[in-house]
């Protein structure tokens, strides 16, 4: 008899495009301005909160343990332990598998659990030709020793490397994410008019649920110091269209390449928060529960096909729970990039891959679109990495409510090779 | 600030004790111990917080001499045992008594005490934590060495009380820092912060209370060099450099204080400019100096205005209950109360029906922070206790709900609707309305008993005073709960009832009408605005008008002439025309004034009434002691106390109540009855003037 664990609220801030230059907010102020209004519509002080978890992969130098620096600036006071999680994009959804897997064992009652990312602020890094240098010329003792040194500048010290550019790269494979789509789309036959197509719908269903008003609990306007609120998630393109999306270069892989910059996730800056309770909680503060989490899993796989890790990573617990696939009523697969998206639904609806890769008796089928990322994705909105995977949970939270459904699967790729997924069900 | 409170741990260690030396427990006001042949002697007076320096403080201190005179030890060590801080300044208390006879006489002893603590055989050292001001900064200045415990500061808050200072600072900081630094900071009455200390040569060490021991070693040891002081001292050994100096600070006092208002910086700047090259002239001048400017009336009614403040205060104390303040309405005065509590240590939430606004709002608040030097974290910290709040999720979680939409019942009444049901148990609704009456408001009001009006005064962070009003039905307990609010978020309370503009509005309403009428007569606003601030204004009455919007100034307006008995001026067409054509005041650009430009500084133009002066003073008197007669307010400091911190009213002539009886009651109602025949019924003397 496992303790029933629910996700009770959650709010997010606007997705915000990195615009070439640091953002005005920081991961934390980013968790902070979300964190606020959610805690504040609370019915309990949140002094009740027993634990603070946040994804982040891009710490910056000021934040350090960003969960602590979020947990005290939110005035969860001085006793409130806080730690912070990294599995790269899928850091926000560990936070709520972590708290997930807590409450479930009882040894915690309620939890916030996030996730935070400032693309726009990723560091400029040195070469590591110019970090030696820099090194040489620290330990060089007398003139002559740091003439010597100074003598092995050279011009491209001066030239930074984006970080964010390295960090978007497989070290082992050496490839880029966006190259790890094009070996999908290759090996799926996904061509550049779908991985367009499906753009273009992201773009459309994010402009959608804005103009309907589908997000206005999930999304809190953020308030920078200069008096600029950030009230939308601005990446979208209400009239994206596949004349518009057929314009870009191939970005990562020049001529032939599918991948685009109109078909891939956009960089932004972003965080979320999800409240995770006991039954207990529930009971004692009146709550009223968007959803259950009801299963959780983990996949790895060849990083250099890493966008089929949702595959890996949602197929055992539907076995688990026994569910075929019309019993998962929506979806959240995150838009890493289009390709990538349909390569899993067609894995999915391949009955070789699942019979040999899955395990299963024949193909799992063919995801609906219908049931798939209904109000747009990291497409259309963006994809701080650390924050998408705790946004992709608490939409399905809120769709499934919506549309009065009763279960889903929210899913990422994860670069490196690994996936995650979640399962819930309607309270 | 820290926005962190201290989680139990923290608690359980308490406080970092202060380190005495060899000093125990015991009555004051000095302690002494000996350890190491170091002794050390601990300021702390009985039966009081804060050490003051009194006549009793200073004779126990030559006590103490006479010991180390006769047996000097290798160092001596002063310091205070108060956790508050070093030493406020002088007792102002005694000065009244004071300035009648023997001021001399007593400073004399004063000047020889501290003389004799500088002339000890071996090195003194004063470690400062918290503010030394005035005379506990003189004390300091006496030892050889100081060490300034990180927050400690340094001021010679005198000028505020028409004064310089009396024991030995007006030589002894010329002579240790740079002299035009030291008068800057006795002309200013500024304070010398911990950083600014140790720049300017105040300080010699600056370091934690946890390494104060182990400083005083080192003093001892030899192993501090010494915060010397640079060329510019020598040079204004020289007569002229003095001359050119002191002629540069007349002209920039002048602008602030007029010599004729404020005597007590010019006198300073006299004697520097006539003794700064000699020590003992300086002394003898400044025990004279400071002897005649007790007497002066400037300096008795600045020392009221002391009195009245503490009165103020005092009435602010308790407990408020409110950690959550919830504002409703991102305008300027909303946003800015927001910004305000926030920046005091309240959860604030703000909320308006438009996002825009609450965005400004943000802004403004960080200029808030700006504006009172708050460090980067601590501004982080206060815009993190600021959530904009365009949902309104605050309501539900408020100890304090504060109402400051626009001035229009209807809107008023259908917030307080919407915040029936969600409103805490307990928790208190307040209006900022400056023109509209709480008792036409509490129906709208689930609980009316904790209904009350809290009107502030714009820019929130500057004017101090806060008007808390009750209507009939305001429970006692909720008054004083807003009372201690403003205490909590460090501004004054008044406790008013609910009259037609409340207290300051009624008193100031008629002033700023009299203005409008006078300029329909065709004397030129730069001469009005000139002759209140030649009475000790802060800002004419026509500028006032423009600063807090001609909107606004038309509505209390019309509210106080249908709301009152008394016959009010005439509303100027002028100002309607300016309204609706937009130019209202500072925040459109515009207004009676060009705003676009910054403040404007009207110049006299010498062509006005004989009684301008007058036609716009005492309305606002009469209008004080309608208030009085009617209860409005509770007595006369209090009135006092609120034009003066509302209003800035003249504080060297020690409040509007204070003036009319200097200037004699029956003088001024006779005057009052002299412009009645003279301009119309809008000047009849209040019938209160007679019970005064």
């Amino acid at each position: 008899m496992t303790r029933p664990v629910y996700l009770v609220d959650g709010a997010r801030t606007p997705f915000r495009k990195a615009q070439g230059k640091p953002g005005a907010f920081t991961p934390v102020d980013l968790a902070v301005q979300c964190g606020r209004p959610l805690l504040a519509r609370q019915p309990f002080h949140s002094r009740a909160l027993d634990l603070v978890i946040l994804g982040c992969v891009n710490v910056i130098q000021d934040e350090m343990n960003p969960a602590r620096v979020a947990a005290l600036r939110l005035g969860l006071g001085a006793e409130m332990v806080a730690f912070t999680v990294q599995i790269n994009c899928g850091s926000g959804m560990q936070s709520i598998d972590t708290a997930y897997r807590y409450v479930k064992d009882g040894s915690h009652d309620m939890i916030l659990a996030g996730g935070a990312e400032a693309l726009s602020h990723a560091p400029l890094v040195l070469r590591q030709s110019a970090v030696e240098w820099f090194g040489d010329m620290a330990q060089a003792k007398g003139p002559a020793a740091q003439a010597k040194a100074m003598a092995g500048l050279r011009p491209e010290f001066f030239k930074p490397v984006v970080g964010l550019e390295r960090g978007l790269t497989d070290p082992i494979t050496t490839l880029n994410m966006g190259q790890t789509a094009e070996v999908l789309a290759h090996r799926f036959g996904i061509d550049r008019k779908a991985a367009d197509t499906y753009a273009m719908q992201s773009h459309r269903r994010l402009a959608r649920a804005q103009k309907e008003g589908w997000l206005d609990e999930e999304v809190m306007p953020a308030f920078d110091e200069d008096g600029t609120v950030h009230d939308h998630d601005d990446g979208v393109r209400p009239d994206s269209d596949m004349a518009g999306l057929a314009k870009p270069k191939p970005a990562f892989e020049r001529p032939y390449g599918k991948v685009t910059a109109g078909n891939a996730s956009q960089i932004t800056d972003g965080a979320s928060w999800v409240i995770v309770a006991s039954e207990a909680a529930v009971e004692r503060h009146g709550l009223k529960p968007l959803a259950r989490i009801v299963d959780s899993e983990w996949a790895a796989l060849d990083p250099a096909v890493m966008g089929l890790a949702p595959v890996l990573a949602a197929t055992p617990i539907a076995q688990r729970q026994k569910l075929a696939l019309d019993d998962l009523d929506l979806w959240e697969i995150n838009e890493a990039f289009a390709a990538q998206v349909l390569a899993c639904v067609a894995a999915w609806d391949d009955e070789a891959f699942c019979r040999e890769v899955l395990g299963l008796d024949g193909a799992f089928g063919r995801i609906d679109r219908d049931r798939l990322n209904i109000d747009g994705g990291a497409i259309s909105m963006g994809h701080p990495v650390g924050a998408s995977g705790n946004r992709i949970v608490l939409h399905l939270a809120n769709a499934l409510k919506r549309q009065g459904k009763t279960r889903g699967i929210a899913t990422e790729c994860i670069g490196g090779g690994l996936g995650g997924a979640m399962m819930l069900e309607v309270a | 600030m820290s926005g962190l409170k201290p989680g139990p741990v923290l608690k359980h260690l308490g406080q970092t004790k202060l380190e005495l030396g060899p000093v125990g427990p015991g009555d004051g006001p000095w302690r002494r111990g000996e350890a190491d042949g170091i002794v050390w002697l601990v300021f702390d007076r009985a039966d009081t917080s804060v050490n003051t320096v009194s006549r009793d403080v200073i004779e126990a201190l030559a006590a103490e001499l006479n010991a180390l005179e006769r047996d000097t030890p290798r160092a001596v060590v002063i310091r205070s045992g108060k956790p508050a801080g070093f030493a406020a300044g002088a007792d102002i208390t005694g000065f009244d008594e004071m300035s009648v006879d023997g001021a001399a006489d007593l400073l004399r002893q004063g000047h020889d005490v501290l003389d004799r603590l500088a002339a000890l055989k071996c090195p003194t050292i004063c470690v400062v934590h918290g503010a030394a001001l005035g005379a506990g900064f003189e004390i300091a200045l006496a030892c050889d060495w100081r060490i300034a415990v990180e927050g400690a500061s340094f001021a010679f808050p005198e000028v505020k009380l028409g004064l310089h200072p009396g024991l030995g600072g007006t030589f002894r900081l010329p002579a240790l820092i740079d002299p035009t630094e030291a008068m800057t900071l006795m002309l200013t009455g500024k304070t010398a912060h911990t950083d600014k200390a140790k720049k300017l040569g105040i300080a010699d060490v600056v370091t934690e209370e946890r390494h104060v021991r182990a400083a005083v070693d080192a003093v001892v040891a030899g192993d501090v060099e010494r915060n010397s002081r640079g060329l510019k001292a020598r040079a204004f050994g020289i007569g002229y450099a003095r001359t050119l100096a002191a002629r540069q600070m007349r002209s920039e006092t002048e602008k602030k204080a007029p010599k004729e208002q404020y005597p007590a910086p010019h006198a300073l700047i006299d004697l520097w400019e006539e003794h700064g090259d000699d020590r003992g002239a300086m002394q003898k001048g400044e025990v004279e100096s400071f002897a005649n400017l007790l007497k002066t009336d400037t300096s008795k009614n600045l020392r009221r205005v002391f009195f009245l403040r503490q009165g103020l205060k005092d009435a602010a104390r308790g407990d408020d209950g409110i950690a959550h303040v919830h504002v409703i309405g991102a305008g300027a005065m909303g946003a800015e109360i927001a910004a305000w509590a926030a920046l005091k240590g309240k959860t604030v939430t703000l909320s308006d029906v438009e996002l825009e606004p609450l965005g400004k709002a943000v802004k403004q608040a960080r200029e808030v922070c700006k504006g009172q030097h708050l460090s980067g974290p601590e501004t982080r910290d206060a815009l993190d206790r600021l959530m904009p709040d365009p949902n309104g999720y605050g309501v539900a979680r408020a100890d304090l709900v504060i109402e400051a939409a626009p001035e229009k019942t209807e809107l008023k009444e259908k917030i307080y609707a919407g915040l029936a049901e969600r409103m805490k148990a307990g928790a208190v609704l307040t209006s900022n309305t400056s023109s509209l009456r709480l008792t036409d408001l509490r129906d709208g009001v689930a609980d009316s008993s904790h209904f009350a009006g809290l009107h502030f005064f714009n820019p929130v962070s500057k004017m101090q005073l806060i008007e808390v009003v009750r209507h009939d039905g305001t429970d006692d307990d909720v008054i004083d709960r807003l009372a201690a609010f403003c205490g909590t978020i460090d501004r004054l309370p008044i406790r008013v009832t609910d009259y037609p503009g409340f207290l300051v509005n009624r008193a100031l309403t008629p002033y700023l009408m009299e203005a409008m009428v006078l300029m329909d007569d065709g004397v030129e606003k730069e001469e009005i605005d000139a002759a209140a601030i030649k009475f000790g204004m802060p800002i004419g009455p026509v500028a006032l008008s423009d600063q807090v919007g001609l909107d606004i100034c038309l509505h209390v307006a019309e509210s106080l002439k249908s709301n009152l008995e008394k016959p009010m001026p005439e509303i100027s067409a002028r100002l309607r025309e300016k309204v609706e054509a937009g130019d209202t005041g500072k925040k459109a650009g515009q207004g009676f004034y060009d705003w676009s430009d910054g403040t404007p500084h009207p110049e006299a133009t010498g062509n006005g009434p004989d009684d301008l002066t007058d036609r716009l003073i005492l309305p606002m008197l009469d209008a004080c002691v309608e208030c009085l007669r009617k209860g409005v307010a509770r007595n006369v400091d209090e009135v006092d106390g609120a034009m003066i911190f509302a209003t800035g009213f003249a504080p060297f002539r020690g409040g509007p109540l204070h003036y009319a009886s200097a200037r004699g009651f029956d003088a001024v109602r006779d005057r009052l009855a002299e412009l009645e025949d003279r301009h119309g019924p809008r000047f009849a003397p209040d019938p209160g003037w007679q019970d005064l």
